[in-house]
């Protein structure tokens, strides 16, 4: 489809050429039609694992196993999504997830974006030195963190039948506390919302000064309006990370019914080997949330991630 | 003498009242640093000396007595064979970074041709990295079955292979297997960030070369590759820190199986701290990881530095 559009479009300007370029058009053309055929042929590989997952979930069990593998389902069926969100506790997942992401995502933007200000715009003593320590521990890999914060979240005073002293009962372990409170906040969004921050000129914000204004009705009515396009990246990658995650989840949570999506996805397929018809359509409830957010808002999440260069 | 003394120190108490007013005047600036700081202070900096602390002890969890045993976490680690084989298997699986960033790049210097439909082409690449992994993991431990997995059943059909294959029960492929999902799974996100470095390199570049005559493998080879080196180092490393973390696709594709063959440092890390319950050797553990990393790092650093420019 793509291949014949540009074919006429390129013999559409053949009548202005000259004559003697023509030799070097046909090569041309070669080229792009090998560049659309390698990148059409590519594209079919890197969506068919995916393709493969959207089918399967509209097939029955049965269907799913047959070889050779049905591409287009024979039998649709919604079967597999109502026994999802049937079994276990899925659709219990599903709102904890969204709960999770949502929270977090709020937080992260007002605290994250209340540090990148300050760092970004005023000035006061210790800030570069502070800024620099913040940085210099973004090298430090996650895993090192993991059994100390577990260890902070579990005598964590007074919550979770802890006393003052931290002792007592499981903290913040076994709670959506133990997932909010670490993730309220995060260096790196700090750094990219503080880099874009120092583009805006101090100008606006000392008129707001004159005009009385405090500092964070400076922060909130005139730097926060400015920086839609990082706050929706950064928005966007919180909501994503946090849909996403699975490592912190399954060290935290151990009570069936606080699971997140994906946690309960992974333990339920360890434990059931062959509810493949519930695991694909759960596989692709659990992937809907992030496809819909990247479908609708690709510029923002290309940008962010362009910017921020993470995964 | 004493006169001397009090001449010197008066700058500094002056200095001293000096960022003391400053502080007073921006009080505010603290205050709206507070959550942050105090959650950096906690989670951050106290976590890290906790895990030193923890690291020098025998730490289980639910026995209430923690005893010191000083270097012994670290030095259990060189003697255990399965740590020893997570490391070769954490290094194994590097081999796929320069295959995601080939490819990568493959993808990315396509879509630079003025294609139409860029966007449409871009999301399908794309699509892998916004897959939640717990999916990705279940999508290709479905695709590597032997019996009904898709992939021997085109390798079959085209006659590729011979006999099924059961990729991530056989020790020789089940690393290799991973890793070729991992390329699946990073390309889009590798393609993304080469783009926005392509675009940044100036088409008078590309004219000027023209005008000399080159083709465009030496247009490739002159100027694209040796001006993405920024772009080529930032990916490096960071993929490479990643590699050195992974963890989800191990716990639910092969358990680190067969025979240990897929248990990465993270995946053995995970066991030692929450399956044995042994804390304070995970602890140790996760201290070695961060000196691979931090060592590559810094040699990664030194041999490329002077030919970044940015």
């Amino acid at each position: 489809m793509a291949i014949t559009r540009t074919e006429k479009s390129v013999s559409k300007s053949d009548p202005i050429s000259k004559p003697a370029a023509r030799p070097i058009k046909w090569k041309d053309l070669l080229g792009k039609l090998i560049v659309y055929l390698l990148l059409t042929t590519g594209a079919i590989i890197f969506i068919a694992p995916w393709a493969w997952m959207v089918s399967a979930s509209f097939q029955p069990i049965g269907e799913i196993f047959e070889w050779p593998p049905n591409w287009i389902p024979e039998t649709f069926t919604l079967q597999n999504y109502v026994k999802f969100l049937a079994a276990e506790g899925f659709f219990r997942w599903v709102l904890n997830s969204g709960f999770l992401a949502v929270v977090v995502l709020v937080i992260q933007m007002f605290f994250n974006s209340l540090a990148a200000y300050t760092f970004a715009k005023r000035k006061f003593p210790g800030r570069d030195g502070l800024f620099l320590l913040m940085l210099g521990t973004l090298m430090i890999p996650g895993q090192l963190f993991l059994i100390p914060n577990y260890i902070i979240l579990l005598r964590s005073p007074l919550f979770g039948g802890n006393n003052l002293m931290g002792v007592g009962g499981y903290g913040m372990l076994d709670s959506f506390w133990g997932i909010i409170i670490p993730y309220s906040f995060s260096v790196w969004s700090v750094f990219f919302m503080r880099q874009y921050m120092k583009g805006i000129p101090d100008d606006l914000l000392d008129a707001a000064r004159m005009d009385g204004a405090s500092e964070f009705l400076i922060y909130w009515k005139v730097v926060m309006p400015l920086c839609g396009p990082v706050l929706a990246a950064q928005a966007i990658f919180t909501f994503t990370f946090v849909w996403n995650d699975f490592f912190w989840p399954l060290i935290v949570i151990s009570s069936p019914e606080l699971r997140t999506l994906q946690l309960g996805l992974a333990l339920f397929i360890l434990k059931n080997k062959t509810v493949w018809d519930i695991v694909f359509a759960g596989s692709v409830v659990s992937t809907l949330p992030v496809l819909l957010i990247f479908i609708f808002f690709q510029k923002y999440f290309i940008r962010g991630i362009a910017l921020t260069g993470m995964k | 003498m004493a006169i001397t003394d009090i001449e010197k120190s008066q700058p500094f108490s002056r200095r001293m009242r000096e960022t003391l007013r400053l502080m007073r005047k921006n009080w505010s600036a603290y205050l709206f640093l507070m959550p942050g700081l105090i959650h950096f202070a906690i989670f951050t900096l106290f976590a890290v000396g906790f895990a030193f602390y923890i690291s020098f002890h025998e730490w289980n969890i639910i026995r209430p007595e923690k005893p010191f045993v000083g270097l012994e976490n670290y030095l259990r680690l060189f003697e255990d064979p399965r740590f020893l084989r997570a490391v070769t298997n954490t290094l194994t699986f590097m081999v796929g970074v320069p295959l995601n960033l080939i490819s990568g790049l493959a993808v990315a210097l396509l879509l630079n041709t003025k294609v139409r439909g860029q966007a449409l082409f871009r999301a399908m690449f794309y699509l892998p990295v916004v897959t939640p992994l717990v999916v990705s993991s279940i999508i290709w431990k479905w695709l590597y079955q032997g019996d009904y997995g898709l992939l021997n059943y085109y390798l079959l059909k085209f006659g590729i292979i011979q006999e099924k294959i059961f990729w991530l029960a056989d020790p020789n492929l089940a690393l290799p297997a991973l890793i070729l999902m991992g390329i699946w799974g990073g390309t889009g996100a590798t393609m993304v960030i080469y783009l926005a470095g392509l675009q940044s390199i100036p088409q008078e570049m590309y004219d000027a070369s023209m005008v000399d005559g080159a083709n465009s493998w030496q247009r490739l080879r002159y100027i694209t590759i040796p001006l993405l080196r920024p772009t080529t180092f930032f990916l490096f490393i960071t993929s490479v820190i990643g590699t050195f973390q992974i963890f989800t696709e191990v716990y639910i594709m092969t358990n680190g199986g067969p025979l240990n063959r897929t248990t990465t440092i993270g995946y053995y890390l995970y066991t030692n701290a929450f399956r044995e319950l042994d804390m304070g050797y995970a602890t140790a553990m996760a201290f070695v990881l961060f000196a691979m990393i931090f060592g590559f790092t810094l040699i990664q650093w030194k041999y490329t530095r002077g030919d970044v420019e940015y």
